[in-house]
């Protein structure tokens, strides 16, 4: 028998829907984790996230207010959480929330709660509008890159941009647009859901390939896997993938995180021009979604992230299997009426 | 001409380029062909053999391979080594 310990661990983005959030496939790593035993609070912030309902996956889901709440509010909650679980660590994995994580994180870490996330450094230099800057300091190929504040911004960026080029939101969403009447329809489009700044973006033609990977905070890769999406939804969600063994993207990674000495998971995604050079198109602060594919391959990265967060020194992987493929699937599950009734009236269940 | 040498390919016909995640499907001649492209053998040596087994001519089988290899090229399968095509 064997003597392993049990983690308790709060893990967001429980919406594995047609545009999933990586909370179900990071907890299926986390239980299949192989140095500790897990029990899992879900934070939730719709009523309708699948994970909420998935009781295999997640052991009880709290809801938490969105970020544009403020960090007090959800700080307030976190402690009310806190009382009832004793939480040991926090896995935030929503773009959109992680400032407001990396804010709180000495607090928590003062009441025990663990997280292990990127510094606001870290975070600030590699969003979409700041990559011209992030790619000269650190020495990689990016887009040109530019934010606007107005739609009327659309008629001047003419000198610096050719079309087609990429319209993309500041967390997500993105399009590519063919003439200026394209690009005001995204511009209103990704605006009205995702507010401003609205990214114009150069777009490099080749062949997009991702990797997610792990950075210890010291400049040493703990993982990376590269992979290349095999079929996208209209949402431009990966649906299937595969695993590949590009030497210089495993080297790039590398040197991504040892010149950032970048700090948790992260998901590269990248373009590959006729020429064969690699540019960085985003960097997204988190785990991916499709993050599964990874712990597949032989590298269950939210285990590793755990270890670093308790101190537990996990050691780099150094393999994964090349070829491996995931292929996502959707699954009706069947509620009673009480379970949606107790998580919206009570934010519990 | 030579065909990558970590591209995986069964016994199917079926190919897998590890650096792109590609794959393809051959029929079991294209797989014939890229066998012998694999074991090192010149385009005089596969068109003999071709011209041995199948009923064809000179000229369809030089056409064939020409398109083949074009083939190949496009996507990746071939080893940049600045050879000849033939």
């Amino acid at each position: 028998m064997t003597d392993k310990k049990t983690i308790k661990i709060a893990v967001t983005a429980l919406n594995a829907i047609d545009s999933p959030g990586p909370g179900v496939s990071v907890i299926r790593g986390l239980r299949e984790a192989e140095s500790f035993d897990v029990q899992i609070i879900g934070l939730s912030y719709e009523s309708l996230e699948p994970g909420i309902y998935m009781h295999d996956i997640v052991d009880k889901t709290y809801q938490i207010p969105y970020p544009s709440s403020g960090t007090s509010t959800l700080f307030e909650r976190l402690m009310y959480i806190h009382e009832k679980e004793k939480l040991d660590m926090i896995i935030p994995n929503f773009d959109a929330e992680l400032f407001s994580f990396m804010k709180l994180a000495p607090k928590l870490d003062k009441l025990g709660i663990k997280t292990f996330l990127p510094t606001i450094k870290q975070y600030e230099e590699r969003e979409k509008f700041n990559l011209p800057e992030f790619g000269e300091k650190y020495g990689f190929n990016v887009p040109e890159s530019k934010a606007i504040h107005n739609i009327a911004d659309l008629y001047s960026i003419g000198s610096t941009f050719d079309y087609p080029l990429v319209v993309k939101g500041k967390f997500y969403d993105a399009g590519i647009a063919y003439n200026i009447e394209q690009a005001k329809s995204y511009f209103n489009k990704i605006s009205a859901k995702w507010g401003l700044p609205i990214i114009i973006q150069e777009f490099v033609h080749g062949t997009e390939f991702n990797v997610t990977g792990l950075g210890d905070g010291k400049g040493n890769t703990i993982s990376a896997v590269p992979i290349r999406k095999q079929y996208i939804t209209d949402k431009g969600k990966a649906w299937g993938g595969i695993s590949v063994s590009d030497k210089e993207m495993l080297d790039l990674t590398d040197q991504f995180i040892s010149s950032t000495k970048w700090r948790g998971g992260f998901e590269l995604e990248l373009m590959k021009n006729k020429e064969g050079k690699f540019f960085i198109l985003e960097i997204n602060p988190r785990i991916p979604a499709w993050v599964y594919l990874a712990i597949g391959a032989g590298q269950n990265i939210p285990e590793a992230l755990v270890k670093l967060a308790m101190g537990m020194n996990p050691k780099p992987f150094s393999d994964y299997t090349v070829g491996k493929m995931f292929i996502r699937y959707s699954w009706d599950m069947i509620v009673d009426l009480e379970e949606f009734q107790q998580i919206s009236t009570y934010g519990e269940l | 001409m030579k065909i990558k040498k970590n591209v995986a390919i069964s016994d199917s016909g079926f190919i897998f380029n590890p650096d792109t995640g590609e794959s393809f499907s051959v029929n079991p001649i294209g797989l014939e062909m890229l066998e012998m492209l694999r074991n090192g053998r010149e385009y005089e040596e596969i068109r003999k053999d071709i011209l041995d087994k199948y009923k064809s001519d000179k000229d369809t089988v030089e056409k064939d391979y020409h398109d083949f290899i074009t083939m190949l090229k496009q996507y990746n399968l071939i080893e940049n080594d600045g050879q000849k095509d033939d």
